[in-house]
């Protein structure tokens, strides 16, 4: 995309920076976990939690933290980003913490503490150190072949629960899967940034569509087929449904060609009848999809799908309350994958509904930053970042809602998961880097000479 | 491209609708039927997760409620639980609750909507108010009487109330502690197991559940049919009844066990107990006149509650005339319950009015206000109060001067009837000894109980007497009991 003159701010007008408006929204963002928090304690034990302050303090910190490294070197980024950012993981701890209670064997909550502060310290790293996300088009290969070794790895480990995704070294165990997506977003937003005018405009045309040539396609359709491959391999179903989606989202904006859309949900529909009828481990999804109630018919009790939907019953409008609720019933599964049944039962259609608008806030807010960038590997990167919050958030909220079948992944922000986390907060990273040069007045006036000048023709 | 991203937006906010709408479904509406569903432990986790309601006898609660800190958090406990299961029941976290813990189950745990302070309060709240409590009819020494009387040997007793119907008394032995079935755990399910398995039964509730050949006892019921039926004017007037008696239409000839029985009166037929003559009078009623005389008794009622269910006791309907003649007496299909035939008595006592059995008094909410009360109604003027009258002075009778010699109280009227049920093939079975009777204290206006004894192993002779020997006693010290409150 070239940039026309009509797009320059005059350089009397200058944007307002928003960081105090961003501030107050921390405070607000601190306050509400803090208060559920609390709220657990007089639900279970009739008393405040003697280390709410401690807690609250802590969260505050990191907030601040990010807030500081956001206000000094991301002046113009988007103000909401990091707020929403900040009461989801506050959500998830209270969450969390809540569940840990059900089960005073398996604490999870101080594990999910120490790897959200890794992930606001990544989180800052980001802010500081990436001064322009243009650096990043030109690491599409290292990213790429990064993110395919970090895919590949898991395979020499051992399955965990019927999925090969981990890695575990000592008592830490990671999904490399979850940086892989950054990676492979980063890949697919140089790759057609760079080559979207061959991918559009050349190429053989049968019917109605527009095919590129093999020379274009070839190289992006195989790293995605690779990729998707290894997935299906390591029986991670929830994240290669998100590269694919991933994929088509960012060919047809990078294209512009509607037709891709329709190849794209051809194959994704072809994909799951072949995968849903011959695989048994996903055979068996689809089976609890259609029907969560036939163990219960069987006699063997209700499953995991069942127990998540009588959850989310029994929070009706308003919910039981935090720590009221009894979705622990779930099993394992339910301070990760499940983790939403927890506040759809404890908060009801009222606090889901305002989760869903903070993840679609979220969101809306990366493509805006796309819309408002020059850039196309910006604008592809931003869109692909949000589009990968969404259809993650979509994929994971319908499966243990009953709307697909249920393929792990993990409720950005929300779910246990430490890689989860890291990641998210690496995407917000990302996305407040987008939104600061998308909402920057003047790309000269704040250069600094620590990362070069942006090629005349990208601006 | 700009247009590609706003469509791609587009794309998302499909997403996120379809997910708010889906979570609409869930939570508001199917979460009804799935709250429900019989698979969601959450009704039962909630269920126990307060103390339930206590039941009362004299005012003292007869249940207690025990923390167990699991995730079913409280169980059921029971003072004195193998006197007062044909009550009480049990509220078993496995096998569910019977009786009084199945009919007052709302009460008890805390659902019926009547507890909460305003209606659709708990509904705003999404609260569950404390169990109320159950205040039961039963006389703690009436009830003790009754299974001290019964000692263990198979049997039940039932005692009303004549003049309104409170039960005073279900006892059934042997019992068993209801205590044992509370909770989850191999201990409760051994004890399920085993108290089921046992050939004594001892979780059958005799008084109300079981149904027994009446045998002589119905003769009451006989005898006030005939005096309704005008078949019989004057009961101390000889009858014309050969002894023995031969069955109609065929040449099986029925006797009697005590002597003096041919031409007997009515009175003489009940005092001593003659088969002949009341086999002949239930013949002279006839078949209809005689199925309304016992229906009004509450025989052929299957939907007798009080509120536990009663079964059905049996009259039936279509019989041959020598059939009939020997169901006048208590025999062929003719089965009662103990509280069936304690009804039979109480209308006697009660110049005719039967009131309809009850064993709930009111119920309350935790801190005693009242939510339900429960009274007097009557259940069927079962005859006329004339013939009741003379059905008095001849139960009196039995008990001064004939087979139920037993029950008699200095200074108290008293009146009664025996019976010895025969059963099994050829009779060969050890007969049911029956008692009925009722007790009337020197000026007071209304009897004070009617008793009904079933004892099941009555070793004795195969005579009326015995009736009088093994239940009659029991029925005493339950009287005695009643007289003294």
């Amino acid at each position: 995309m070239t940039a026309t003159t009509a797009d320059a701010l005059p350089p009397a007008l200058r944007l307002p920076k928003r960081r105090g408006v961003e501030l107050l929204l921390l405070v607000g963002a601190v306050l509400v976990p803090v208060l559920g928090y609390t709220a657990v304690g007089l639900a279970r034990n009739g008393a405040v939690p003697p280390d709410v302050a401690g807690y609250g303090a802590g969260l505050g910190l990191l907030a601040l933290l990010a807030h500081l490294a956001v206000r000094f070197r991301a002046p113009y980024a988007d103000p909401l980003l990091l707020p929403i950012a900040v009461l989801l993981n506050g959500l998830g701890l209270v969450l969390i913490y809540r569940l840990d209670l059900e089960t005073p064997k398996d604490q999870a909550a101080p594990t999910q503490l120490i790897w959200s502060t890794l992930g606001v310290s990544l989180f800052i790293a980001v802010v500081v150190l990436l001064r322009d996300h243009r650096v990043l088009q030109r690491y599409a290969y290292l990213s790429v072949a990064a993110a395919l070794v970090l895919m590949i790895v898991p395979i020499f480990f051992p399955a965990v629960n019927g999925a090969k995704i981990w890695i575990r070294i000592g008592g830490f165990s990671f999904q490399p899967g979850e940086f892989a997506k950054i990676l492979l977003a980063v890949f697919f937003a140089a790759y057609l940034a760079a080559n979207r005018n061959a991918l559009a405009y050349t190429g053989r045309r049968f019917w109605k569509l527009q095919f590129p040539t093999g020379r274009v396609l070839g190289p992006i359709v195989a790293i995605w087929l690779l990729s998707v491959g290894v997935l299906v391999l390591e029986r991670d179903l929830g994240t290669s449904l998100l590269f694919f989606g991933l994929f088509v989202i960012m060919l047809y904006v990078a294209t512009g060609r509607t037709g891709w859309i329709a190849v794209g949900l051809l194959l994704a529909a072809l994909g799951a009848f072949v995968v849903g009828s011959f695989e048994p481990h996903v055979h068996s999804r689809v089976q609890d999809w259609l029907d969560p109630f036939a163990s219960i018919d069987a006699g063997r009790g209700p499953g995991q799908l069942a127990q998540s939907l009588f959850a989310f019953a029994a929070g009706g409008m308003l919910g039981t309350g935090l720590g009221l609720g009894h979705s622990i019933l779930i099993g394992f599964a339910a301070k990760s994958d499940f983790i939403l049944a927890t506040a759809g039962e404890e908060l009801g259609l009222t606090g889901l509904t305002a989760i869903f608008l903070l993840y679609a806030l979220l969101v809306a807010r990366g493509y805006r930053a796309g819309l408002a960038l020059r850039d196309p590997f910006g604008r592809l990167l931003s869109i692909g970042l949000a589009s990968i919050l969404a259809l993650q958030v979509f994929v994971i909220a319908g499966g243990v809602m009953g709307l697909i079948p249920l393929t792990g992944m993990a409720m950005p922000f929300l779910a246990q998961g430490g890689s989860s986390v890291v990641t998210n907060w690496i995407i917000v990273a990302l996305l407040i880097r987008v939104s600061d040069q998308a909402r920057r007045p003047q790309p000269d006036a704040v250069e600094t000479g620590i990362i070069a000048r942006v090629p005349e023709e990208d601006r | 491209m700009i247009r590609c991203i706003r469509r791609a937006a587009a794309l998302c906010l499909l997403l996120l609708v379809a997910l708010l709408l889906n979570a609409a479904r869930i939570q508001v509406f199917e979460a009804d039927s799935l709250d429900h569903n019989p698979a969601n432990r959450r009704l039962t986790i909630t269920r126990y997760g307060q103390p339930r309601g206590n039941i009362l006898v004299d005012g003292r609660s007869v249940t207690g409620s025990e923390d167990t800190g699991e995730q079913l958090r409280y169980e059921r406990t029971y003072r004195n639980g193998p006197l007062y299961a044909p009550v009480t029941g049990y509220a078993s976290q496995t096998y569910g609750t019977s009786l009084i813990e199945y009919t007052e189950d709302d009460i008890l745990s805390g659902t019926d909507p009547m507890l909460a302070p305003f209606p659709l309060w708990n509904d705003i709240t999404r609260a569950q108010q404390p169990g109320g409590n159950v205040v039961t009819t039963v006389e703690d020494a009436v009830q003790r009487a009754a299974y001290d009387g019964l000692g263990g040997r198979r049997g039940a007793v039932a005692a009303l109330e004549p003049a309104t119907g409170r039960v005073l008394a279900l006892v059934s032995t042997p019992s068993y502690d209801p205590g044992l079935l509370s909770g989850t755990g191999s201990s409760v399910t051994d004890a399920w197991q085993r108290l089921n398995a046992a050939e004594s039964r001892p979780m059958l509730n005799r008084a109300i559940r079981q149904t027994y050949p009446p045998g002589s006892t119905f003769k009451i019921v006989t005898a006030a049919a005939a005096l309704d039926a005008e078949v019989v004017t004057d009961p101390y007037a000889e009858t014309d009844t050969p002894s023995p008696y031969v069955l109609p239409g065929t040449t099986t000839t029925l006797p009697n066990e005590s002597r003096g029985c041919e031409q007997a009166s009515l009175a003489e037929a009940i005092r001593i107990s003659c088969n002949t003559v009341m086999a002949d009078l239930g013949v002279r009623v006839g078949l209809a006149d005689m199925v309304e005389a016992v229906e009004k008794f509450g025989f052929n009622d299957t939907g007798l509650k009080i509120p536990p269910g009663v079964a059905k006791s049996n009259f039936d309907t279509g019989m041959s005339e020598d059939q009939l003649a020997l169901s006048s007496i208590g025999q062929f299909d003719t089965t009662a319950t103990p509280l069936q035939m304690a009804m039979v008595a109480s209308a006697v006592a009660n110049g005719g009015d039967l009131k309809y059995p009850y064993l709930v008094d009111r119920t309350t909410t935790r801190s005693g206000a009242t939510v339900r009360q429960n009274g007097s109604r009557t259940y069927h003027r079962a005859m006329n109060p004339r013939t009741a009258m003379q059905l008095r002075e001849m139960m009196v009778d039995v008990v001064e001067n004939g087979t139920g010699s037993n029950a008699a109280i200095d200074g108290v009227t008293v009146g009664g009837k025996t019976g010895t049920a025969q059963h099994g093939v050829d009779n060969t079975g050890t007969p049911y000894a029956w008692f009925i009777s009722w007790a009337q204290a020197p000026g007071s206006a209304q009897p004070a109980v009617a008793v009904a004894v079933v004892v099941e192993d009555a070793a004795a002779r195969r005579a009326d007497i015995s009736g009088g020997g093994s239940a009659a006693p029991i029925a005493r010290a339950v009287m005695e009991a009643a007289l003294r409150d």
